[in-house]
């Protein structure tokens, strides 16, 4: 393998390159980004870049010289179309890159409401240029409006919140963050928005956006319109797939790998839009937007990408996601839902802290923790080891 | 191998541990204590794992 392209210049796409240099890769590489900016990291984005805590300059992804990569970037274009007989991409200025090998990592892009199309106050956060544009919009602004209740959009309420500004949250489930894990874990996640001051409103209908002059008016199906500044759609990413609608891979909300994250002879898939059989949950199919997974698995692609078939091992993972709100950490490893059996096993005095874990055909399936990093993190072995649900409930860790 | 972590960045994930339970533990009062500062070869695999993982990127390994 001579030419290897990259097509995604996020987290998943440069610990592949990383990855693939460090396993003695030497011919060209080619790392095409629809960003203009170099590789960056995006959980400040909705918290220490808000702030402005952190300049843009200290999310950098890469500590060492771009140069050590030796590595052609091709930044801010966007791939259209790829050509898997040909062995090329096809970018949005009209430009081609051949190669031998191919990963795709271009992950997600924010989802859209129909109702919200041309409103010029309504914003979405993934970009850091989205998230200067939110920034700026925070600083002069007083109210905002969160539609949707999920990482992004309880994130950014909190660290409204922090600065100040009126915050009113709309969530079409019945709770926020982490759907469906049960009335215990919900309501602690509800009751840590209320306290806070946010004006939460669950199990909403959102019939219309207005703007009006400098105002949005956000129209609910029999409630009380919000009046406010500016209204942020957190409705969740869809993986960004469309210029590999005519390449013959399959696509079904993600691109479809196998277990060892390979798509096609040749070709690898890593990060948010990689939808793979995770051997560790009995072969489930999924699709992970967590950060820890884009590391892992551009890690994985690159080894699968270089080595024979027969040898190639396959991508097991206990996903893995944390969050920080008002000053507590919310940690969630596994799997769960409402439906699977869940225990408390740790709650602290002050009730801010808490682990609960979940039960699946009879294993310990998943975790969720506030404030408890140590136990979520020991719990997630006891999930990636398979251990009986009853073994992990008498583990007293 | 040394191993430094970068106290202004930790935010006490524990990602680490989970990758080198050996080396890293958070503990109760919520701080990242490095058990093994110059651990042996044995441990390089896990400890350059948990670098990577690192959300804040505060683990550095040398040598």
């Amino acid at each position: 393998m001579e030419r290897i392209a990259i097509v995604g210049a996020s987290l998943a796409g440069l610990r592949c390159a990383e990855s693939l240099r460090r396993e003695g890769f030497t011919g060209a590489l080619t790392i095409v980004g629809a960003e203009e900016h170099l590789p960056y990291d995006r959980p400040p984005l909705s918290k220490e870049f808000l702030t402005a805590e952190f300049e843009a300059e200290r999310l950098a992804l890469r500590a060492a010289p771009y140069e050590d990569l030796k590595a052609d970037l091709i930044l801010g274009q966007r791939a259209q179309s790829l050509n898997l007989e040909a062995r090329s991409i096809t970018l949005a200025s009209g430009g081609e890159v051949d190669f031998d090998g191919l990963v795709i990592a271009t992950g997600a892009a924010p989802r859209s409401l129909a109702i919200a199309d041309g409103i010029s106050g309504v914003m979405t956060l993934r970009t850091l240029d989205d998230a200067a544009r939110l920034k700026a919009a925070i600083e002069e602004r007083k109210r905002i409006c969160v539609i949707g209740a999920g990482f992004i959009g309880s994130e950014v309420a909190a660290t409204a919140r922090g600065l100040g500004l009126n915050v009113t949250v709309l969530e079409a489930g019945d709770q926020p963050m982490l759907r469906g894990v049960g009335p215990i874990i919900g309501e602690t996640l509800a009751e840590l928005h209320r306290s806070n001051g946010v004006d939460l409103r669950t199990g909403v209908e959102i019939e219309s956006i207005e703007q009006i002059g400098e105002e949005v008016r956000v129209n609910i199906a029999g409630e009380a319109s919000v009046d406010c500044d500016l209204v942020l759609l957190a409705v969740g990413a869809a993986p960004v797939t469309q210029w590999l609608e005519s390449s013959g891979l399959t696509l079904d909300d993600g691109v479809v790998c196998d277990a060892t994250l390979l798509a096609a002879p040749g070709v690898v898939c890593a990060g948010d839009v990689a939808r793979w059989p995770n051997p560790l949950f009995g072969g489930e199919s999924m699709r992970v937007e967590h950060w820890t997974n884009a590391v892992e698995q551009g890690m994985h692609a690159a080894k699968r990408l270089l080595s024979d078939d027969e040898s190639a091992p396959e991508f097991s993972t206990v996903p893995f996601v944390w969050s920080e709100q008002y000053g507590i950490k919310i940690q969630a490893a596994g799997r769960f839902s409402g439906e699977d059996r869940m225990e408390v096993v740790h709650s602290g005095t002050d009730d801010a802290r808490l682990v609960a874990i979940f039960e699946r055909h009879g294993g310990i399936s998943g975790v969720i923790g506030f404030s408890e990093p140590r136990r979520v993190m020991q719990y997630r072995r006891l999930i990636g080891a398979g251990t009986p649900f009853d073994e992990a409930l008498g583990a007293s860790l | 191998m040394k191993i430094s972590v970068d106290f202004d960045l930790c935010k006490s994930n524990a990602v680490c541990m989970a990758s080198a339970p050996e080396i890293f533990e958070v503990r109760d009062d919520g701080y990242l204590y490095i058990l093994q500062e110059e651990p042996d070869e044995t441990h390089r695999q896990a400890v350059e794992e948990a670098a990577s993982l690192c959300p804040t990127r505060a683990i550095t390994v040398e040598g």
